[in-house]
């Protein structure tokens, strides 16, 4: 083994809906303590790949591994038991576009509900660890307030600290700062920068270019179910290979500059 | 010209009150047991398995589609015939009114579950919460305080409906009156009198669903 083992490595992965065939022989490694931006048009397969990393949409064909779990799919695939998906799941942190926050409960009921009922910590350990993680993204004095009196960035650093209370060994995140206004876009990628400074493994769905170039240590680039380019972020950004990944980031004022005068 | 007499009405004051009471006590239970029913024939309804799904549907719309003063007869004469199960009136008219409210429950209870964002569930998965968990903590009450309103009004209706089973000689409210009426030869004031008290019970019960489904929409 090599000193820095992958964290997450998928294999042959295929994943069809009815006629549509969305992922084509994905085969992907992610370090531990990486950091792998996945960028791609629109209905190239991207939320669909970062779903079947934690198994909320489950494969066809193919392997995936995290951490120490493996699971196989194809014709041999085992029944997948209900308690070990989610004793897989909860390994795996996971945060939406449209935050998911459950609106009935606080902001700290949020960040506590798992521990307490899946990992079954007990409440006060887990009001502390919660507190801890809400101080992180800087919401420590929101923990009383319902989802629905926080602004969209706020309820996203709460959902980033709800997924970060189960102690995932992973985090996933598909497009989350999409749905937010301009001015709270910042505060979010904040929150994730700070993640990957502390080491986190991280698969990070975005259309945020120079985010994904500054805290991206790869990009893979993807295009109708393929992985169509993969490297190192800021060669990719930079000086993509591929036309297809060259005509993608062109739509992105900044880095389509860039790109023109990097190319001797 | 009719001589409305409401004053004989006083020397059954007691016969009323004991009717109202199991007219209130056959309610409440009727609700308890129809929204259990309703409650498993929903998840039933949702579940991905198709025997289940098929018995749950069937047993719904069988319910729903008959009228509840034939279901309550057939639960007492029928039963014990077909399937040697003898019961009491009081135990064939729990029966029959918790199944028939349960059928509508469960409609109700289907409706809202469906109703709260894919997304409540898609997180509850990913923050690894079984199923059964998810739906019990996340899912529920969500659907539960969404479905309140849906959910007293059909018990409202379950409360007339407790009227019928005085076929089956069960002492409520409405049997009461037959006998007062029987016995004073004064039907009118009588029933009149019964129709009151429903009302009674019900109007305010209507309005306060009534305010709570605008603050519901409102807060929408
Ligand atoms: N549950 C599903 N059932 C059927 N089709 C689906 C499902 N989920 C995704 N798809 C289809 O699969 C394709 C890839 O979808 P996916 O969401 O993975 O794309 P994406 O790269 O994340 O796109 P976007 O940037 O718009 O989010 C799309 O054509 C989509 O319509
Ligand atoms: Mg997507």
């Amino acid at each position: 083994m090599t000193a820095k083992a992958s964290m997450i490595e998928i294999a042959r992965l295929r994943k069809r809906f009815g006629q549509l065939e969305v992922l084509k022989d994905i085969n992907l490694q992610v370090e531990q303590g990486g950091v792998v931006a996945l960028l791609g048009p629109s209905g190239s397969g991207k939320s669909t790949l970062l779903r079947c990393m934690n198994l909320l949409v489950h494969p066809d064909d193919g392997t995936i591994r995290v951490g120490e779990t493996t699971f196989r799919f194809g014709r041999s695939m085992e029944q997948l038991k209900a308690k070990s998906l989610a004793a897989f799941r909860s390994r795996t942190g996971m945060v939406f576009q449209s935050f998911n926050l459950f609106p009935h409960m606080s902001v700290l009921g949020n960040v506590i509900e798992a521990p307490i009922h899946v990992k079954g910590l007990d409440r006060k350990i887990a009001i502390d660890q919660a507190m801890a993680q809400l101080e992180k993204v800087g919401l420590a004095d929101r923990a009383a307030q319902m989802p629905d009196t926080l602004s969209g960035g706020q309820k996203q650093r709460v959902a980033i600290a709800r997924a970060l209370a189960m102690e995932p060994e992973v985090m996933l995140f598909d497009e989350v700062t999409s749905a937010l206004d301009p001015e709270l876009v910042g505060e979010v990628l904040q929150a994730i920068q700070k993640l990957a400074a502390d080491g986190m493994t991280m698969v990070i769905v975005t259309h945020e270019i120079p985010f994904a170039r500054d805290v991206a240590d790869r990009v893979v680039f993807m295009r109708d179910g393929y992985v169509v380019e993969e490297g190192p972020a800021r060669e990719v950004i930079d000086t993509p290979r591929m036309d297809a990944t060259r005509t993608f980031l062109s739509h992105f004022h900044r880095v389509g500059d860039r790109t023109s005068t990097a190319t001797p | 010209m009719y001589e409305w007499d409401f004053s004989i009405l006083w020397g059954y004051r007691w016969l009323f009150l004991q009717g109202l009471g199991v007219t209130v006590a056959f309610t409440a239970a009727t609700i308890a047991g129809g929204l259990t029913i309703g409650m498993t024939a929903a998840i039933c309804l949702l579940s991905r398995f198709r025997i289940l799904r098929g018995i749950a549907l069937g047993f719904i719309e069988i319910f729903r589609c008959t009228p509840v003063l034939v279901q309550l007869i057939w639960c007492y004469y029928a039963l014990p015939m077909i399937a040697g199960i003898e019961m009491t009136p009081i135990t064939a008219s729990l029966l029959a009114l918790s199944c028939y409210g349960g059928s509508f429950y469960a409609e109700i209870i289907r409706g809202g579950i469906v109703s709260i964002d894919v997304g409540q569930s898609e997180a509850a998965s990913a923050l690894g919460m079984p199923p059964g968990l998810a739906m019990r903590r996340i899912i529920l009450p969500q659907a539960l305080r969404r479905m309140l309103p849906a959910l007293m009004n059909q018990s409202i209706l379950q409360f007339k409906n407790t009227s019928l089973v005085s076929v089956l000689a069960v002492p409520d409210l409405v049997y009461q009156g037959q006998i007062a009426a029987h016995d004073s030869f004064r039907p009118l004031e009588t029933y009149t009198a019964v129709a009151v008290a429903y009302f009674a019970i019900l109007f305010p019960l209507t309005l306060y669903v009534r305010s709570r489904e605008r603050r519901l929409g409102a807060a929408r």
